[in-house]
This record gives C-alpha cells, sequence and structure tokens, in this order.
C-alpha cells in the first residue's frame, strides 16, 4: 500500500520537559486531608440554602455563593454506587494494575458522589446502587488514596 | 486595520484585587480567585446573578493545570454562566479587559466580569514559558523571561553611568509608590542613599539586569465589572469608562533584523494607532496617570519614550526629574507596578483596575492627589505583545 505522507528527510525533534508543581490545598481541602488521614474519617461540607451535602467539600456553595467554611459534617464510611467503568489501558500514571474499576460513590449523607476505585468485586457483578464501604489504607500518603478502595458490603 | 466604533459606550462598575504575596498557602487556586470575586461583586453592590458571563484568564501551565477554568467555578461564580477562557501569555489581563469591554459592547450581554489570577508559587514558570518558543529554533536557546535588550539599548544610546542612574531612580520611585499601596508584594522602604550600592551590589541576572531591577513572582487575583452604558449608570454614580482600546504583537524570533516589519516596537505602534484615531496629539498632556506593565526598571525607563512618543532624552529626564512620581506631572505606577507584583495572568488587569480606581478617587494610600480625567494602562507580553487602555472619567468624546 502507498504511504498516505512522504515522511523522508522530514526532522522530528525528540523533547521532554519537567512539570514540577505545588498546590496549596487550602484551609478546607486541608482539614479533609487531615480528618483522613489522622481520624479515618471522611468530611463533606453542608449548603444549608440549597440544602446540598458536597464531598469533596469546597469553601463555597458554586449555587447560590454561600461561604460554607465552617459547615462540616462527618459523613459514613458507608455508601452506594451510582456509576462505574473499567479501565483497561496499561500507563505509568495510573494507581493500579489494569483492569480496576472506577466507580462514582455517593457516600450515605452525601449529595454528591466521589469518585474512586471499587474493588474485591467481580466486574459482572456491579450494579448501580449497590452497597459498598471505604477500606483506609494501611499507610497514609496524606492523598486521597488513604481511602484504598471501596468494597461491596457483605 | 479592522477597526470600528464601538456598537455601545462599556462602563467599568466594580473592580476587586486580593493582597499579592509570594504565597497563598492558605487558599487554593478558586479560594483565592473567589476572594477578588466578592471584593469587586461588593465594590458594584452586585450579586452573581447580576453577572452575565465570566472571563478567565492565566498563564498556560504556569501552575501545572490544564483548564483552570472549569474547577475555578467554585469560586468564580460562572455555574450555570456564558463563560471564557482566555490566555495571550504576559497580556492575559490585557486581554481579559479587551474581552470585558468588547462583549459588553456587543450587546450580548450586559454586564460581563473579568478574572485574572496566578498562583505562580505552585508551579515552575520556567518549565511554562521555555514551552513558548519554536523548539526547533529558540527552545534550547531562550533564557526564560529574562532579558537586558533595554539596559543594552539604554547604555549604547546614553551611556552607561547615566542609564544606570536612571534606571536605580525609576526603580527606586516604584518602590516608594510600593510602599503607599497595602496590596504589594514587595515594598522595601528603598532609598536614594542605597542608589549607588544597588547598583554596585544586587545580584546580576543577564548583563546589566540586576536582581532588584526585575518583577517578582507573586499570587493573586484580580476582578474587573464591565457594564453597558445603560446598566453602568444604574449601577454606580462613578462608572470609569473604557474610551478605547488596541492590540499589536508580532513573533521577535523569526524576525530579528525586522525585514518585513516596521521597525517601530509594538508599543510605539499601539500608541501612535491608539492616539490618532482618539484625535490626542500630545499624550503626555493628556493623561493624567499611566499605569504601565513594567516588567523591569529598564524596560519601563526605555517604555515611557514609545508610550508618550517620546524624542531624544525626554524619557530619562523624565524619570531623573522624578515626573513620573505619584505627585509629579506624569505619574507613572502610583500602584508601584509589575515590580512591586506580578501574579502573571492577573497582572496586566490589575493595571486597568488601579487606572479605574484612580480616576474613582478612591484607590487609597497611592492615590493621586490631583483630579484624574484620563487614565493609560498597558499591558506586555512575549515576545512583543502590546495592549493599550484608555479610560475615561467622561463619557464626553
Amino acid at each position: 500500500m502507498q504511504k498516505a505522507v512522504d515522511s523522508a528527510d522530514a526532522y522530528v525533534i525528540e523533547g521532554k520537559l519537567a512539570l514540577p508543581y505545588s498546590y496549596f490545598a487550602g484551609r478546607v481541602g486541608s482539614t479533609f486531608i487531615t480528618a483522613l488521614r489522622d481520624s479515618k474519617q471522611i468530611l463533606g461540607v453542608r449548603c444549608d440554602k440549597c440544602n446540598k451535602v458536597f464531598v469533596p467539600p469546597r469553601q463555597t456553595c458554586e449555587r447560590c455563593m454561600a461561604d460554607l467554611r465552617e459547615n462540616w459534617v462527618q459523613l459514613e464510611n458507608t455508601g452506594e454506587v451510582v456509576n462505574f467503568t473499567v479501565v483497561r489501558y496499561s500507563d505509568k500514571h495510573l494507581p493500579r494494575k489494569t483492569p480496576y474499576i472506577l466507580a462514582m460513590i455517593k457516600l450515605d449523607g452525601a449529595d454528591t458522589p466521589l469518585v474512586h476505585i471499587l474493588d474485591e468485586v467481580k466486574i459482572e457483578d456491579i450494579k448501580p446502587g449497590m452497597r459498598v464501604e471505604a477500606v483506609f489504607s494501611e499507610k497514609t500518603t496524606s492523598t486521597i488514596l488513604d481511602i484504598d478502595h471501596f468494597k461491596p458490603i457483605a | 486595520m479592522g477597526y470600528k466604533k464601538k456598537n455601545r459606550h462599556v462602563g467599568i462598575v466594580g473592580v476587586g484585587e486580593t493582597k499579592f504575596s509570594s504565597h497563598r498557602e492558605d487558599v487554593n487556586q478558586a479560594e483565592m480567585i473567589h476572594e477578588a470575586v466578592r471584593q469587586a461583586l461588593d465594590d458594584a453592590n452586585l450579586t452573581m446573578d447580576d453577572v452575565d458571563c465570566v472571563v478567565h484568564g492565566n498563564m498556560e501551565l504556569f501552575e501545572m493545570i490544564h483548564q483552570p477554568d472549569l474547577w475555578h467555578t467554585l469560586g468564580s461564580g460562572a455555574y450555570g454562566k456564558d463563560a471564557f477562557r482566555l490566555t495571550t501569555g504576559g497580556t492575559t489581563g490585557g486581554t481579559l479587559a479587551c474581552a470585558g469591554d468588547n462583549l459588553a459592547a456587543s450587546g450580548m450581554y450586559d454586564v460581563v466580569m473579568a478574572i485574572g489570577f496566578e498562583k505562580l508559587q505552585e508551579g515552575h514558570t520556567t518549565g511554562g514559558i521555555t514551552n513558548m518558543a519554536d523548539p526547533l529554533w529558540a527552545r534550547k536557546l531562550q533564557s526564560g523571561a529574562l532579558t537586558d535588550s533595554a539596559a543594552v539599548k539604554l547604555i549604547e544610546e546614553f551611556g552607561a553611568e547615566r542609564a544606570r542612574r536612571a534606571a536605580m531612580t525609576y526603580r527606586i520611585i516604584m518602590d516608594k509608590h510600593a510602599c503607599l499601596n497595602p496590596n504589594s508584594h514587595r515594598a522595601f522602604g528603598l532609598d536614594w542613599d542605597q542608589m549607588d550600592d544597588l547598583m554596585e551590589n544586587s545580584p546580576p541576572l543577564i548583563g546589566d539586569l540586576r536582581l532588584i531591577h526585575m518583577c517578582s513572582q507573586s499570587d493573586g487575583a484580580c476582578v474587573v465589572i464591565y457594564a453597558s452604558e445603560e446598566k453602568a449608570k444604574q449601577i454606580t454614580d462613578t462608572p470609569v469608562w473604557v474610551r478605547d482600546h488596541i492590540t499589536v504583537h508580532r513573533e521577535e524570533t523569526l524576525d530579528l533584523c525586522n525585514n518585513y516589519y516596521p521597525t517601530d516596537t509594538t508599543h510605539r505602534f499601539a500608541a501612535e494607532k491608539l492616539y490618532e484615531r482618539n484625535g490626542i496629539t500630545n499624550p503626555l498632556e493628556y493623561f493624567d496617570v499611566f499605569e504601565m506593565y513594567d516588567p523591569s526598571a529598564w524596560w519601563g525607563t526605555d517604555w515611557l519614550k514609545e508610550f508618550f512618543l517620546l524624542e531624544d532624552d525626554d524619557h530619562l529626564k523624565l524619570v531623573e526629574n522624578k515626573e513620573i512620581m505619584i505627585d509629579g506631572k506624569m505619574p507613572i505606577n502610583p500602584s508601584g507596578g509589575v515590580i512591586a507584583a506580578n501574579p502573571i495572568g492577573a497582572t496586566a488587569l490589575v493595571r486597568v483596575a488601579e487606572a479605574a480606581k484612580q480616576i474613582r478617587g478612591n484607590a487609597g494610600p497611592h492615590q493621586i492627589q490631583k483630579p484624574v480625567n484620563h487614565a493609560l494602562a498597558s499591558a506586555f507580553g512575549g515576545t512583543m505583545w502590546t495592549v493599550l487602555t484608555m479610560l475615561e472619567k467622561e463619557l464626553n468624546w
């Protein structure tokens, strides 16, 4: 078959750029991550006006602009699967060996779902509405992966 | 040039600025932006319900993040509204100001909020800025945002001693202004007796550009709210009118000998066109304040010549005679300018915000004491990119 493009003598520059960064999480984000790390607690914030509990928490309600930073709510470690997908390709930045399951999990007491890894379950057995609970990591990394994964409630 | 008169007049009705600093570890990006949003809304006595459109901008990759406007909705108030993201390098803030004006003038939106931000402490600016250069010709040779081109030019023209003294005089004046502005990131309290020491001992960066000449890397956000004439008059008794703005740019790397373009700088080209179409024959007499995007004291000194269309050494005399001080004939950057604070995506919008506050007369401790009726604000970005904005107290042109 004839090549569509003649690339003879076409020079390609191979480059690599480093992208180092820090991210200042803010007080609301800091409170969430330290509660998760130190007390294995998952915290959200409530907007009384919109009657919503947000997880992950945020300082401002994006709907009504109310300041939510003091409206902490402690959530259960249990919830239900809203939806899910299966990651099947492999790459260095992924947190698990593939295939693994990414699910949207609405914790009991929250109005917004949290994205996390669902494990200890066969792909064909997962259904939206399935009851799950958080499994905390043995070693902390001070990240959202201090929840290692969610698993079905037996 | 494809310039047409505006569809309708537009006024600035609200401004907000965070305090600028080297670190904002206490807030994330959306929270920092929210501080400026809240201030601007309070300043205009509006709520987010009154805003029709949000324009958001910062430098590409400077926090190593992609599409920040989307998750900044948590602080920007853009939820459910028409929104745009702009990123035009150092001029981003200037382009945000153009967009705010144009979007409100178009008739599409009555009230437009322009948001500029940067958290330079979170990323690696040289990593981001190196992406600007062509990988084949320039990326291996680039010195980031630092250059001593203005120093070379001034020294060649006026001799090392006079040029160095003028640049350091400019620097000390900017610091004196910065000391008046509570939002300044850097305000050292420099004085005239430190001049010789600084000229000799400030760490050299490139050629005659020293650390003391150069702008900072800052964290901060700025918000300016634009409204159509009708709305602006309803919202506030002191709208600041956007008379005109102009954008001029070119890629210098591939045009080092100016083979194909006029030899004028983009600053002079922009200034000439802007004044010509607005009937301004003597800009130095016309304007009461100029908020200049001055990344270094060398550039600031040199560029006075370009923006005011001066000849010979008139720009040096303005500096040497301290006519650019807040109480001088032509106050430059009463805010302290970019050397005092440079949260890049916000920086050029801060120039417009500060110029607007000077016209309103409520800039704070760095308010010019004489009446301010006509203001000029500039933006600068790589490689040579100029935005000039004219603001007016009266709607009478």
